[in-house]
């Protein structure tokens, strides 16, 4: 049995404004610093797409203030192609990184993982502020380089050498290409921090009772994240550090010899462009886990409290999540099948990408297996779940294609590429994250949030980026390519329509977004006062206020007795029993446990 | 069908506060290292998976004689773990109930010696290498000669700052066994990974 009294006091309660917002160490408060953080990336992000698709079908358009922001970029407003590269890293980048990891591992995580768990606070406080900071001051590094020399860099948020590795490759080449590899080396450390600190507390601060198999879904994910995240971010800090050196100190790592840029015979010898592709993608690859994990973990958490009844198998879907963060790891070279690697050594990446998807379609099928004989509650967190689910299916079965290297030596440089990463990593995870916000922000913020307007704000995002994404997958059949800042080409001409159709339909999406930002501002100050356990929950997270105290559990540790997911049943408060109920399950999964 | 509720047992955490070393301490802080420890194994696999494509990619590898004083300095960082498990021992049987405590410190306070002495060591290993014309950028084997030796040295130069808390809290009378064993872990693995990278760059350079 798990020892509490090993547990240690972590700290006082927070005394003035700075030490309790600011620079605070405690869990909850840097969980919605990293929420907020991801909340103004994602609107950065998303303006910036607009930027990029208005110029696609409007090349001419003279976009009002542009021209403050970067002069020789956007001339009198008009974007140049180089500024359209620009705009796309960048848009890439804050998304990648400052939103898809941010928020649904590091936001949401960092608020529920302790409670969750029965835990006062994560393992090491203080490193969890410093993870945030760290992880801001990346933020503050990376947005920077909208405002020096020729701006951003263009290189795209793979950051591809030797057009990364070299100064004066274009414009953004510069500065802004250094701030970029800073940035991200930094956000690396932070990461590690928060990694190191996920993992910690999972495995020494669960409180009495709770076993690993009791843990909820999502704090699995979040578990399993920071262990994918810890080696992965492990591997990316090294990659930037040698970038930075071929920068900044003449060194040649990623340049390789009689490389020729703006009739220069380039100063570098011997070094490898591969060696970065293999270095980013061993990080990469696992990237896209780390950004949907945590999703998945969240949507199973909602669905199952939605559904109003266990899922198929609890344990099924923990060692699916384990297997798809195992494979994660063996499958980087499938990023690489253009890049002149040995046929059979593609033949080898091929195959577990092929095999990352049974684990994948196991989950799908116990999420929609498991609505067999459920009371489905449909409110917008169950809404968004079920729409994590299709974008998840959607975009996955895309994978499919361009895991098979024949299909993809035509597919990947192409539209097809853009819609599936879009929809299986980008989208899904954003509809966990709007799922989780609208499952917890009752926790987090101790306000009810508005379920009129979170429905609306479910379809019209659902159908806008249905839209959006899926006439991407069209367009790259038909053999349109992508990073292109203009399509001039005559066979290229007759696909405008549907170009102007996507951007028209991503305008309006962004502006849907509208709506759920004022119902978030404003339930955060106006909504109603969230009860305890407003959705009938199980797991510890609805075993305190609403919002927790400081220590979360007003300095009682609760004591768990169940599985996390013990609905459908009779229990003396509902249909349901929580976990720190003392009180016995009269049901046939009393002996059997969870599947 | 359920039973009648009863208020849900619960553990004060005020009681569990523990500031002293005995007997029940958290696992957190060797848990944390031990996470850590893997975390800086993989940046230093990156790192040799690059050096050894590195080199096999050009014609530019440079051989060049390694400075003789990193072979003191490697004698210099294994002493301070042998300084370093005395002192864990002494401070056991602090723990016992003997009185070790000014001895436990002294052997602390012999391993920060050594270990500033490794870090000054590796100092004058790229001195001598500068004085020979070997610089960051003068050759692949040269940058990945300081790229590793620089790292390690940096997170050396952390596992004496750590070592600085443990002492300073020995000194007080307030130290855990746990922060100790801790400390440990990561000191000795700092030996040992600058074993692997001594035994790499021989090997490579």
């Amino acid at each position: 049995m798990h020892d509490v009294s090993a547990h240690a006091a972590h700290h006082t309660p927070p005394q003035g404004f700075l030490r309790k917002y600011v620079f605070s160490v405690d869990h909850k408060v840097i969980g919605k610093q990293y929420y907020g953080l991801g909340l103004l990336a994602v609107m950065i992000g998303m303006a910036l797409s607009w930027l990029m698709r208005i110029h696609l079908v409007w090349p001419n358009f003279a976009i009002p203030g542009l021209q403050w922001l970067s002069s020789a970029g956007a001339p009198g407003g008009v974007i140049t192609p180089e500024y359209y590269l620009q705009l796309m890293t960048m848009h890439g980048t804050l998304m990648v990184f400052f939103v898809l990891t941010n928020v649904p591992f590091a936001g949401f995580g960092n608020f529920f993982l302790p409670i969750q768990i029965g835990a006062e606070d994560m393992a090491f406080p203080r490193f969890n502020m410093m993870s945030f900071w760290v992880t801001f001051v990346g933020f503050c590094v990376l947005v920077a380089a909208f405002f020096v020399g020729d701006g951003p860099p263009l290189s795209g948020w793979t950051a591809y050498a030797p057009l990364s590795a070299l100064p004066g490759t274009g414009p953004g080449q510069a500065m802004g290409q250094t701030l970029w590899a800073i940035s991200i080396a930094v956000f690396c450390i932070g990461q590690l921090l928060g990694s190191l600190n996920f993992i910690t507390t999972t495995l020494d601060l669960r409180t009495k009772g709770m076993t690993l198999m009791r843990m909820p879904l999502c704090t699995w994910a979040w578990f399993i994240t920071s262990c994918i995240g810890l080696l992965a971010f492990a591997v990316l800090l090294p990659a930037c550090i040698l970038l930075i050196l071929d920068r900044v100190a003449g060194t040649s790592f990623f340049v390789p010899s009689n490389l020729v840029v703006s009739d220069q015979l380039v100063n570098h010898s011997g070094g490898s462009p591969l060696l970065w592709q293999h270095l980013f993608w061993f990080f990469g690859h696992p990237e896209v886990y780390i950004a949907i994990l945590p999703a998945a973990g969240i949507v199973s958490h909602i669905l199952v409290n939605s559904y109003r009844r266990p899922l198929l198998s609890h344990k099924a879907i923990i060692y699916c999540m384990m297997g798809i963060g195992f494979l994660s790891y063996m499958v980087w070279g499938h990023h690489m099948f253009l890049s002149g690697m040995n046929p059979f050594s593609a033949l080898v990446f091929s195959f577990p990408t092929l095999v990352i998807t049974i684990p994948a379609t196991i989950l799908v099928l116990i999420w929609i297996g498991s609505l067999y004989g459920s009371n489905l509650q449909i409110n917008s967190a169950s809404l968004f779940a079920l729409g994590f689910i299709s974008m998840f299916v959607s975009g996955g079965v895309s994978g499919f294609f361009l895991a098979q290297p024949a299909i993809d030596v035509y597919l990947h440089g192409t539209y097809f590429v853009v819609g599936h990463f879009h929809m299986v990593m980008g989208v899904a995870a954003i509809f966990g994250m709007f799922a989780g916000t609208y499952f917890w922000a009752p926790k987090m913020f101790g306000r009810m949030m508005n379920e009129t307007l979170g429905k609306i704000h479910f379809w019209g995002t659902f159908v806008g980026t249905y839209c959006i994404f899926m006439p991407f997958h069209y367009l790259g059949l038909v053999g349109n390519v992508r990073r292109y800042s203009a399509f001039v080409d005559d066979y290229l001409a007759p696909l405008m329509p549907v170009h102007r159709f996507i951007t028209i339909a991503a305008l309006a999406t962004g502006a849907v977004q509208l709506i759920f930002v004022y119902n978030l501002a404003y339930s955060r100050f106006k909504g109603k006062p969230a009860p305890e356990n407003p959705w009938q929950g199980t797991s510890l997270e609805w075993a305190t206020s609403s919002p927790p105290p400081w220590d979360n559990f007003g300095g009682k540790l609760p004591v768990v007795y169940h599985d996390p997911y013990q609905y459908g049943i009779e229990g003396s408060s509902g249909d349901y029993v929580m976990q720190n109920s003392p009180e016995q399950i009269q049901t046939a999964r009393e002996d059997k446990k969870l599947i | 069908m359920a039973t009648t509720l009863q208020p849900p047992p619960t553990i004060n955490s005020a009681a569990r506060g523990l500031r002293y070393v005995k007997p029940h301490e958290s696992s957190a802080p060797s848990t944390g290292i031990w996470v850590g420890l893997a975390a800086i194994t993989m940046t230093f696999a990156a790192f040799t998976s690059a050096m050894v494509v590195r080199q096999g990619s050009g014609n530019d590898w440079r051989h060049f004689s390694f400075p003789v004083i990193l072979y003191f300095n490697t004698a210099t960082l294994v002493a301070s773990s042998v300084t370093l498990q005395i002192g864990r021992g002494r401070f056991a049987a602090v723990l016992e109930g003997i009185d070790y405590a000014a001895s436990a410190l002294r052997a602390l306070y012999g391993t920060l010696v050594l270990g500033c002495v490794f870090v000054l060591g590796q100092y004058a290993a790229w001195l001598q290498l500068r004085s020979e014309g070997l610089y960051l950028a003068s050759a692949p084997s040269s940058s990945f000669f300081y790229i590793f030796t620089v790292l390690h040295a940096l997170h050396v130069i952390g596992g004496l700052l750590g070592l600085i808390y443990v002492t300073s809290k020995l000194h007080r009378g307030i130290l855990r066994a746990s922060t100790l064993s801790a400390a440990s872990q990561y000191w000795h693995f700092m030996a040992l990974l600058w074993i692997y990278l001594l035994l790499l760059l021989v090997v490579r350079i």
